[in-house]
């Protein structure tokens, strides 16, 4: 009655395609090639309604597989018979089903990929170094806006703006302007903090000189934001453009490889971040800008001059995130009007699960929100990793809406 | 110059199936931070659930159009009940983030490659028309005059709109004069105060929440009835547009998210033919692209500046915005 083929049984493709199975009225059939060229001996096999079968590609690639009954079956091509690095592109094992005819051909054009090269901890290695890296760089825009926010009260939207600044200004100098590449990557950083200094005394101190509320200066940002996106694309276009050296030849590390790049940007990542500590807790500044954080009233009645310590909050904000998008053109890799609106959301998931305020806290909710981007590609989409990092945040405010470094306290 | 064309052009927005649809999205947004004070920042979230509800239903499961929104609105009401639940009990400006990190969760599973069979990921979903548009009352010719010239379907697709913007201004206007919204208007003001007399302040914002992100689904709905659902639609910029205008029009008032749309829109349509022409006659130095970015520029602008200086927007009460600090 029905041909049920035991696996192992064929050594060699079929002399011609389903030539090794009973015929019935219905078959799925077709060609497997991997760059133009014919895959051979690839086991193909088809599941479904209790029927099973398989068969092998011939020299030409091809396949057929009769099946009993017109119905839907599932059709998977056994990646361990596919030349090694080849891999099946989109859904393996696939759902197939018959059109208005009894034949249904399905030609599959394998990728290059990387699936049976490496192994599960090699990748873990990999993803777990990418997310250390993105972790750190988010960190350094993260922090200044957790200082803004614990100084001044404000979630800040425009400052994915602000990371998307100093990016543009690096790329202007070197490429544009042809500077020598560490004198161009130290101005674009400077002009960072120019735009912290210009935005605080520009709008940020008048308005709160004004005395509008937090929600409304919250919405203020919203618009700086939008203002200061569309003019950069006002400038430089819907393009993505590359800052010099881009794509570096990788260092091997094991199994890891590395450019020099991502081992800069780690170093001057951790070296920034100890500074920013030291920063906060070792100099007068520092003590009184975690002291207004604290209880701006307190602090202003103990004779800190809050204004100052916001300013130079604002201007050390501004180097940050301007390193940061400098650091994350690299890592993108490129520099686009609305790079830093991508990141925005990671920037606030970072401040929240740190705890709203705390520097520290934004430190490590950073490292968490980079490693959980990079980790959880290994089993969700890559297109939905940056998912990932805010469906951690909702459930951090679920179970601790201080986050972790938060104190405790009434937040209803 | 074509001054005719841009004129046509221009007041042809006034009625455009985009204009109602934003116009029925803000007045939802105005249910939650106009009324109930809530910082909602995923709008565009809502949008699409409504939008892809729709689609969907009709697309993958061949359902009556009408069952098909009832669908997406139902989707909205769900999303609502899940961001409510960790984020009514904290501090406002949790809420905001909470929302716009949800919005663009929706955005992303829309956009991803693993639901391709039902979103057709980044492509987005057309060919949903059918059922509607065998429903329309109106016989196939032209109607209207001048730039309000539709053919049948044209004319549809505005009347649905224009009939459910109506049915939303009307149920928000005897919700918000109802005992229900007072309390409402109450726990924007003093939350504490309205505990205090023994109100469930949290069940209270949860159906504001609800409330408005179904009549947010619904402006998501008109969006998608003339051409496709496509995800690149509902990034956090569409949010930001319907707080601008919402806040235009006035965040506290009925007819305040309608006017803000129109406004918005005619001016944007405006200045979006006006600039690159101007641009193309020397007038303004720069290229027509550019011309066409600088219109987004002062929508950022105009955001501030109404913030600052007009916070209860064109028809509200200054009185009625003393919560917003």
């Amino acid at each position: 009655m029905m041909f049920l083929s035991t696996p192992g049984a064929y050594a060699s493709a079929p002399d011609t395609p389903g030539g090794d199975q009973e015929e019935t009225d219905f078959y799925f059939g077709g060609i497997i090639t991997f760059e133009d060229e014919p895959v051979p001996d690839a086991t193909v096999t088809v599941s479904g309604g209790g029927f099973e079968a398989e068969t092998i590609t011939d020299a030409e690639g091809r396949w057929r597989l009769y099946v009993p009954e017109k119905d839907v079956y599932t059709l998977e091509v056994v990646e361990d018979t596919l030349p090694e690095g080849v891999i099946v592109e989109g859904e393996n094992p696939q759902e197939v089903e018959f059109g208005l005819t009894g034949s249904k051909i399905i030609n599959l054009f394998l990728g290059e990929g990387e699936r049976v090269t490496q192994s599960f901890f090699d990748q873990l290695m990999i993803r777990l170094i990418n997310g250390l890296n993105f972790g750190l760089l988010l960190a350094l825009a993260a922090m200044g806006a957790s200082l803004i926010y614990g100084t001044t009260g404000l979630s800040n939207f425009s400052h994915g703006e602000m990371v998307t600044w100093g990016a543009l200004m690096a790329l202007v100098l070197t490429s544009f302007w042809a500077l020598p590449f560490w004198l161009g990557i130290i101005i674009a950083v400077v002009m960072g903090g120019v735009l912290g200094l210009a935005l605080d005394a520009g709008l940020w101190r008048p308005l709160r000189r004004r005395g509008l509320g937090v929600v409304q200066l919250m919405i203020v940002s919203i618009g700086l934001s939008l203002a200061l996106r569309y003019t950069f694309q006002y400038f430089i276009g819907g393009a993505t453009y590359q800052l010099p050296g881009a794509s570096p030849a990788p260092i091997q590390f094991g199994p890891i490889s590395l450019s020099y790049i991502d081992l800069i940007s780690m170093g001057v990542s951790v070296v920034v971040i100890l500074g920013v500590a030291y920063f906060l807790l070792g100099t007068r500044i520092g003590k009184a800008t975690r002291a207004i954080s604290d209880n701006p009233q307190l602090a202003s009645a103990s004779g800190i001059n809050v204004d100052r310590v916001v300013r130079i909050v604002w201007i050390l904000a501004g180097v940050l995130a301007a390193l940061s998008g400098i650091l994350w053109a690299y890592f993108r890799p490129g520099v686009k009007w609305d790079m830093g609106t991508q990141m925005l959301l990671l920037i606030f998931a970072a401040i929240t699960l740190g705890g709203l305020g705390t520097a520290f806290g934004a430190l490590l909710g950073s490292l968490i929100v980079g490693l959980v981007v990079e980790v959880s590609t290994l089993w969700i989409p890559s297109d939905l990793k940056y998912a990932g990092a805010l469906v951690v945040l909702i459930l951090i405010l679920l179970v601790r809406p201080q986050g972790l470094l938060g104190r405790k306290e009434r937040l209803g | 110059m074509d001054w005719g064309s841009i004129l046509s052009n221009t007041l042809s927005y006034l009625l455009s199936p985009v204009t109602i649809a934003y116009a029925l999205a803000a007045t939802g947004l105005a249910v939650h931070f106009g009324y109930a004070g809530l910082l909602n920042f995923g709008m565009a979230g809502f949008m699409a659930l409504g939008g892809y509800g729709y689609a969907i239903s009709v697309l993958s499961f061949g359902i009556p159009w009408w069952i098909g929104m009832i669908v997406g609105l139902l989707a909205a009401a769900i999303f609502a009940l899940i961001l409510g639940i960790p984020t009514l009990r904290l501090r406002a400006d949790y809420l905001a983030i909470v929302t716009i990190a949800a919005a663009e969760i929706v955005r992303l599973l829309f956009t991803t490659q693993v639901f391709d069979r039902w979103t057709n990921s980044a492509d987005g979903l057309g060919g949903y028309h059918d059922d509607f548009r065998s429903a329309n009352p109106f016989p196939p010719g032209q109607y209207g005059w001048g730039p309000w010239t539709f053919n049948e379907t044209g004319l549809w697709v505005r009347m649905f709109g224009l009939a459910m913007l109506a049915l939303a201004i009307l149920l928000v206007w005897s919700l918000m004069r109802s005992p229900w919204g007072r309390v409402l208007k109450g726990i924007r003001e003093d939350e504490d105060a309205v505990r205090s007399l023994g109100k469930n302040v949290f069940a209270y914002k949860m159906q504001a929440l609800v409330v408005g992100g179904a009549i947010g689904a619904m402006g998501g709905i008109v969006y998608v009835l003339p051409s496709a659902v496509v995800p690149s639609s509902y990034t956090t910029a569409l949010t930001f547009f319907l707080w601008t205008i919402l806040l235009l029009g006035g965040a506290a008032t009925v007819f305040g998210p309608t006017l803000g749309a129109a406004i918005f829109w005619v001016v944007l349509a405006f200045l979006g033919n006006l600039l690159p022409d101007l641009a193309a006659a020397g007038i303004l130095p720069m290229s027509s692209i550019q011309a066409g970015t600088l219109r987004y520029i002062l929508v950022g602008v105009a955001l501030m500046v109404l913030v600052i200086f007009r916070p209860q927007g064109i028809l509200g009460d200054k009185r009625e915005m003393t919560f917003v600090k």
